[in-house]
């Protein structure tokens, strides 16, 4: 007696079978037929065809019938609409039944059958169960609102229904608040800016003494709503972390996170050295650890949100190192998480431990975990100082190991030790040399040869092991390529004599017989350096590098703030913003964590305005394909790696830096001012460069202006206020603001860079794509000095107007690249067109007449300026400021009539006439010109000059 | 909110597809097959997966996977913790979660769902609210049902699910009124080759069997309540109680449930109850291996080590073994490599001991890993932490309950290290 008779069929057509059988008289027969239907429905088989037959059946007193119809129309109405039309009158019936359960069924049902049609008519129902007089109706209708309005979600807004679904949260019963607030989130996530959830104090505390009553389910809801609030005060935030920390102790473990979550979140509002601070931070703990006794799927998600939480406050489970250690038959995808937080807290009190774990890990089975476990020590060794020393000899036990992926990863790693201790632990050199012949992957090949032209001078082969891998030198990959064309350039630097012939060989075929125009243009680099002047090329190639840092692949505190905002989401499994990746999210607000007392007045407390913030950058420039041609040679290598910076970087970075024209040119003067990194001149690649270095040439389709400069002097030109042009979240920690201003007729781009990272920035360019007026930097980008953490820099670029020109839209965009040491970061701005206005853009007045009959009054663009106080006179101080020169002034009926002129640097000449009637602030501008794509710019000028 | 559910056997087949929302083509699962492909064992699978359009979170039970489609930003845990409850409810209606148990019950599966979810929120899940909705199977019904024509949906609406207390039904009844709680403490610990502990900790569980009229209420009291700093409760504890009196009051479910699961960390020192004394090793020569293994108690607290078992996930290379047991059987599995040497009960006097030479494969270099042990034991009548319950009191009715508590002592992933 199992249902899985119901699978069985006969010969005759299971269809046609069942369709009798739906149509039997029998009640018993016919509530078989609908299991039976429902049955194959389960597996995925199309009953469709039975749509009338079943919905036959849906007039019956037999609640389990019932049932089994609704779940059938649930599935098949979307196919069937017209039919589906058939079953409105029951549903509607059965919604003033006087059982709630029935009543409650209906309206749920209702919401699920996806039709148009339907929903006119679910409508009235729905009302009337939203005031139902019984909460298991109410709780019901509130999901059915977020249904509906995912059907249609006009009509939920034109039929009032989220107000009432906001009146819910307000009800007496915590188990229709949670639904409430369940409903008004799911709607929300897909209006962000609607401002449904409108949190203050008083729904606040109605949230809280519904957390206390309601389902488990119906706390996650809620904690999940109130991590979106903002305290007004420490007061406040400490008297809702004490009304949420019971749930930490709940059975249901994404309870327990999202209780997390608030507390994280609430925390930052907190005094330090408030008691309660440090209670708080106690009690965080246990219920984290006791999230890795769950089942291990419960486990992956929580431990990759401790890693976050970890990094954010290290403090919390500095104690724990031991839940961390890995079983044996834990699943894979728990080991990787568990070894990352162990590294994360690894530290000069538990190292010993640690190391000891490791060890033990890396005689496992699971290649990719020992392989882990191998880089991990690696890990320790750069973070533990004390430790670095039993690090390398584990390592060194592992390399005599001879397994092979194990000795691989070794020397990778010990490749970092020796970046981090430079000088200490070389003697392990001849161990390595010993498996140089094991070693088949390129990342292990090629920190083998960073080695071995590292320290060329103490290996007494060196040339012979170099030439060893020469061989092969076109099997090898770009990374092996690149870094052996390096090694060999620098044992030529550091043994000139024996090499001679070996860098030779190595140029010619980097240079010659390479395709690859990384390595080519790489080996064309050291060629001129090496044939123009030695000693430089010692000086660049041999250069002292930069220690690496600590902790390696941390989060961009910017990006780790969000994340914490998101603990228990999708966001924090994938530690990735929710903007990178979830879909049908338009416009995801950024979270971000309340100012914390001692973080200053740039973090607003309000998320609101916050995601106001996040609304104002410009536009990133969208895909890096497009720009690959216009940008002028800019190095657009990724990234190199996402572990530890390798070595290889500096020369990778030293050949990425030289491809910039301006910097080889002055590499090549032999004029090494301080940094190699000022070489940022990409506007004017130098004659005597390849080809491969010229810019690309300007279209000049779009050659609607001419090239021109404007030499002048006055000063006092209006310069509006910096906005965010690059947000540290868009770019790895480095934020960008800034303005446009003309000084002394010169186009200044003043820019505030702000280092946001854990690390310091160095070698900062930049560079312009091609654009309407043909703006390009005239000079290098002065960052002489390094911006360390958290430093802000003011730098001012002068701008000239003879690059490349192409017609951007809008008019006045500008998309510009800037590149540091960590990557290369696109944003673009829109610059006022009244910077452009030159000096000598006084126009005779006969000429003015002329051109002003001249140019066809089609083109003449008029538009007002309102709220403007100053007198004609003044108005037109101001804007002689800004290179708007008044020619003419006649008073016509006490109107006062302003006839001006303004020349932009390419040649293009705009003649206003500036009506000003005293006591009246509306002013009326006629404009004309022969280009008239520039008419809304310049207006847009006199509103900005006439404003401030 | 969770939109799609898929069931999938060990072969790979869907054999149960349920839609919350709009219907999603079972097609978004090869995105999930890829990766079991992947992953070799279906233990490894990743749990939560990214397709463009999609995020499929799954979890394995019973050698099923229960995959579920979301399309929204949803907290995963929240939908790891229902895909559970749903194979715990399957596991509590029909008394197993396997394929045949579940497509033998197809309707009340989906009966189930259905009441369980309602467009991705989660509607009803307690254990008892369910059931007076759907009724679970058993013979005596079906054959009522099938002469009187009744069914095994409940009619009206489940007093529980919207009072105070929704996982209690009103009106219980019982002419035996009993409380009965098990404490189980499992033991997890790592112990390294030389026989000194890694790590060890406890994970603790008090599960109660209560069947009391009416709505009664009781307190539970702890002789060391300080013991527990780190608790999870079923919702019917009082925190407040619990916080400022360490004792446990609460109105409790009807039958079966998990009052409290609690961690004591490796912080406190915990007792090791059996030593190890063992030996692995193989020979680069004549491609043989020799094994010895000794188990003896350690801190038994004078209580006898029952149903002690140990497991050896062997090297690839080892073919055979050829042991004697002093005690109880062994066997030695070819295709998974499992040593299962089954020993029983403890003799403090004989130490059971396990030993022998193990044939390897020729011509394969030795293993460079060590073989774990894997213990499990058992120890009644003891909580190994030292937890006692001192009272257990009932409020609010007036008859005299029979009560009790029973203690017991588990290894849980009880490693030693070779």
């Amino acid at each position: 007696m199992t249902d899985s008779k119901y699978f069985t069929t006969t010969k005759k057509g299971e269809i046609f079978e069942l369709k009798a059988e739906l149509n039997s008289d029998k009640k018993e027969k016919k509530k078989e037929a609908v299991k039976k239907v429902i049955a194959s429905m389960t597996v995925g088989k199309d009953v469709s065809a039975l749509f009338p037959d079943v919905v036959n059946c849906m007039q019956t007193d037999n609640l389990e019938l019932k049932k089994l119809v609704y779940l059938y129309l649930m599935n098949y109405a979307k196919s069937q609409p017209d039919m589906a039309i058939m079953a409105v009158n029951t549903f509607v019936k059965d919604c003033e039944d006087p059982n709630p359960l029935i009543r409650a069924l209906a309206v749920r049902t209702m919401g699920c059958i996806r039709v148009d049609k339907i929903t006119e008519y679910l409508c009235e129902p729905l009302r009337k169960c939203l005031k139902d007089e019984d909460p298991y109706v109410r709780k019901t209708a509130a999901v059915c609102v977020a249904k509906l309005h995912d059907i249609n979600a006009q009509l939920v807004e034109d039929q009032g229904f989220l107000d009432t679904l906001k009146d819910l949260i307000s009800d007496s019963n915590p188990m229709v608040v949670a639904n409430a607030v369940a409903a008004l989130s799911e709607i929300a996530e897909s209006h962000p800016n609607s401002n449904l959830m409108d949190l203050n104090p008083q729904t606040i505390n109605k949230l809280l003494t519904a957390l206390n009553e309601c389902t488990e389910w119906g706390q996650i809801f809620i904690l999940d709503c109130l991590a979106n609030y903002t305290p007004r005060d420490d007061r406040e935030s400490q008297s809702i972390c004490e009304r949420v920390t019971p749930r930490l102790s709940h059975a249901n473990s994404a309870v327990v996170l999202s209780a997390v979550k608030v507390l994280m979140k609430f925390m930052e509002m907190l005094p330090k050295d408030l008691d309660y601070y440090g209670t708080l931070l106690k009690k965080l703990a246990p219920p984290l650890v006791t999230l890795l006794s769950a089942e291990p799927e419960l486990q992956y998600v929580a431990l990759r949100n401790i890693n976050l939480i970890v990094q954010r406050r290290p403090e919390i489970l500095k104690h724990e190192m031991k839940v961390f250690f890995v079983k044996y038959n834990d699943p894979i995808y728990v080991k990787l998480e568990k070894l990352d937080i162990m590294i994360r807290l690894a530290s000069q009190a538990n190292i010993a431990q640690v190391l000891a774990e490791l060890k033990e890990y890396a005689t496992e089975v699971d290649v990719d975990f020992v392989r882990k476990a191998v880089r991990a020590i690696g890990r320790c060794a750069i973070k533990v100082e004390q430790s670095a020393e039993r690090c390398v000899s584990t390592l060194l036990d592992l390399i005599q190991t001879k397994v092979n992926y194990v000795v691989q990863e070794a020397i990778v790693v010990i490749k970092d030790i020796f970046r981090k201790y430079p000088n200490k632990y070389e003697s392990v050199i001849a161990t390595l040399c010993e498996n140089l012949d094991s070693l088949d992957e390129p990342e292990a090949r090629a920190a083998m040869i960073w080695i071995v032209g590292e320290y060329a001078e103490r290996i007494d082969n060196a040339d012979e092991l170099l030439e060893s891998f020469l061989e092969g030198f076109h099997d090898e990959s770009t990374q092996v390529q690149l870094q052996l064309l390096t090694a060999i350039v620098k044992l030529f630097l550091k043994k000139p004599t024996e090499t001679q012939e070996l860098v030779q060989q190595v140029l010619s075929l980097a240079t010659q017989d390479s395709d690859n125009p990384d390595l080519r243009d790489r080996g064309y680099i050291y060629w001129r350096l090496l044939s123009t002047d030695p000693v430089a090329a010692k000086e660049v190639v041999l250069a002292e590098k930069p220690l690496i840092s600590e902790e390696t692949d941390l989060i961009e505190p910017t990006l780790l703030e969000e994340l914490i905002c998101h603990i228990g989401t999708l966001a924090s499994v994938y530690h990735k913003p929710p903007s990178a990746f979830v879909e049908g999210s338009r416009g995801v607000q950024h979270k971000r964590l309340p100012g914390s007392t001692e973080s200053g007045e740039s973090e607003s407390p309000d998320t609101a305005s916050a995601a106001a913030v996040s609304d104002a950058p410009p536009a990133v420039i969208p895909s890096q394909g497009d720009l690959l041609g216009d940008l002028l040679n800019l190095d657009l290598t990724p990234p190199t790696t996402t572990g530890p910076p390798p070595p290889a970087s500096s020369g990778m970075q030293m050949g990425a830096m030289d491809l910039l024209g301006g910097g080889l040119d002055s590499l090549l003067g032999g004029d090494l001012g301080g940094s190699p990194a000022i070489g940022a001149g990409f506007g004017a690649p130098p004659a005597a460069m390849p080809a491969s270095f010229s810019a690309p040439v300007s279209g000049g389709l779009d050659d609607l202006f001419d090239l021109g400069g404007g030499v002048g002097m006055p000063m006092g030109a209006y310069s509006a206020p910096k906005t965010v042009w690059l947000p540290a979240l868009k770019a790895k920690g480095l934020e960008i603001s800034g303005t446009f201003a003309r000084r002394s007729g010169v186009i200044q781009m003043e820019m505030t860079l702000t280092n946001k990272a854990m690390s310091v920035m160095t070698d900062f360019a930049i560079q312009f794509n091609r654009n309407s007026f043909g703006l390009a930097p005239a000079g290098p980008l002065q960052v002489l000095t390094p911006l360390s953490p958290n430093q802000t820099i003011e730098v001012t670029l002068p701008l000239n107007t003879v690059g490349p020109v192409m017609k951007m839209e809008p008019l006045n965009n500008l998309q510009v690249a800037v590149k540091n040491n960590i990557d290369v970061f696109y944003f673009s701005c829109q610059y006022p067109i009244s910077m452009l206005f030159v000096e000598d853009g006084k126009m005779e007045r006969q000429v003015f007449l002329a051109t002003w009959k001249d140019i066809p009054n089609d083109s003449e663009a008029q538009f007002q300026i309102k709220d403007c106080h100053l007198s004609s006179d003044a108005a037109s101080n101001k804007l002689q400021g800004s290179n708007i020169f008044t020619i003419a002034k006649r008073t016509v009926d006490g109107q006062d009539m302003l006839y001006q002129s303004m020349k932009l640097t390419n040649g293009i000449w705009v003649l206003t006439e500036m009506r000003v009637q005293a006591g009246n602030p509306v002013y009326t501008v006629s404009l004309k010109c022969r280009a008239a794509e520039v008419s809304q710019w310049v207006f847009q000028s006199y509103e900005a000059v006439l404003k401030n | 909110m969770i939109h799609s559910l898929f069931l999938i056997n060990h072969l790979g087949d869907i054999f149960l597809e349920k839609h919350w929302k709009s219907v999603i083509s079972r097609s978004v699962c090869d995105y999930f097959f890829e990766a079991r492909e992947k992953a070799v064992d279906p233990e490894n699978v990743p749990p939560v997966l990214q397709t463009p359009h999609h995020y499929l979170i799954s979890i394995y039970r019973g050698k099923l996977f229960f995959l579920s489609v979301i399309q929204t930003e949803v907290p995963p845990l929240f939908v790891i913790e229902f895909l559970h409850r749903v194979a715990d409810t399957f596991q509590d209606y029909f008394g197993g979660c396997s394929e045949s148990v579940i497509s033998d019950n197809v309707v009340i599966v989906y009966e189930l769902l259905e009441e369980m979810l309602d467009n991705g929120f989660p509607l009803a899940t307690e254990s008892n609210v369910l059931k007076e909705m759907i009724r679970p199977p058993n013979i005596l019904r079906s054959v009522v049902n099938t002469l009187t024509g009744g069914s095994n949906v409940g009619e009206t609406l489940p007093q529980g699910q919207l009072s105070n207390i929704p996982w209690r039904r009103a009106g219980v009844k019982y002419t035996n009124n009993e409380a009965y709680f098990d404490v189980t403490e499992e033991i997890d610990a790592i112990v390294d080759k030389s026989g000194t502990t890694v790590s060890a900790e406890i994970q603790g569980v008090i599960e109660a069997c209560v069947k009391l009229s009416g709505m009664p209420d009781l307190t539970m009291s702890f002789m060391n309540p300080r013991l527990l700093d780190d608790v999870s409760f079923h919702p019917c504890v009082r925190f407040r109680r619990w916080e400022s009196e360490r004792i446990l009051s609460f109105i409790p479910p009807d039958g079966n449930f998990t009052l409290m699961t609690y961690h004591i960390s490796s912080q406190n020192l915990v007792a090791i109850p059996v030593y190890v004394k063992q030996s692995i090793s193989f020979f680069e020569a004549g491609s043989c291996g020799r094994l010895d293994i000794t188990i003896g108690p350690k801190q038994t607290m004078g209580k006898t080590v029952e149903d002690l078992k140990v497991t050896v996930h062997m090297p690839k290379a080892v073919l055979n073994a050829n042991l004697t047991a002093s005690q109880g059987n062994y066997t030695y599995d070819f295709t998974t490599k499992l040593l299962v040497w089954d020993i029983g009960k403890l003799n403090p006097q004989k130490l059971p001991n396990l030993r022998g030479s193990l044939s390897m494969q020729t011509g394969v270099p030795n293993p460079e890993e060590n073989p774990s042990l894997n213990i499990d034991l058992k120890i009644q009548q003891l909580a190994i932490s030292g937890l006692k319950v001192s009272r257990l009191d009932m409020y609010g009715e007036t008859y005299k309950p029979f009560k009790g508590v029973k203690y017991v002592t588990k290894a849980g992933k009880f490693q030693v290290r070779t």
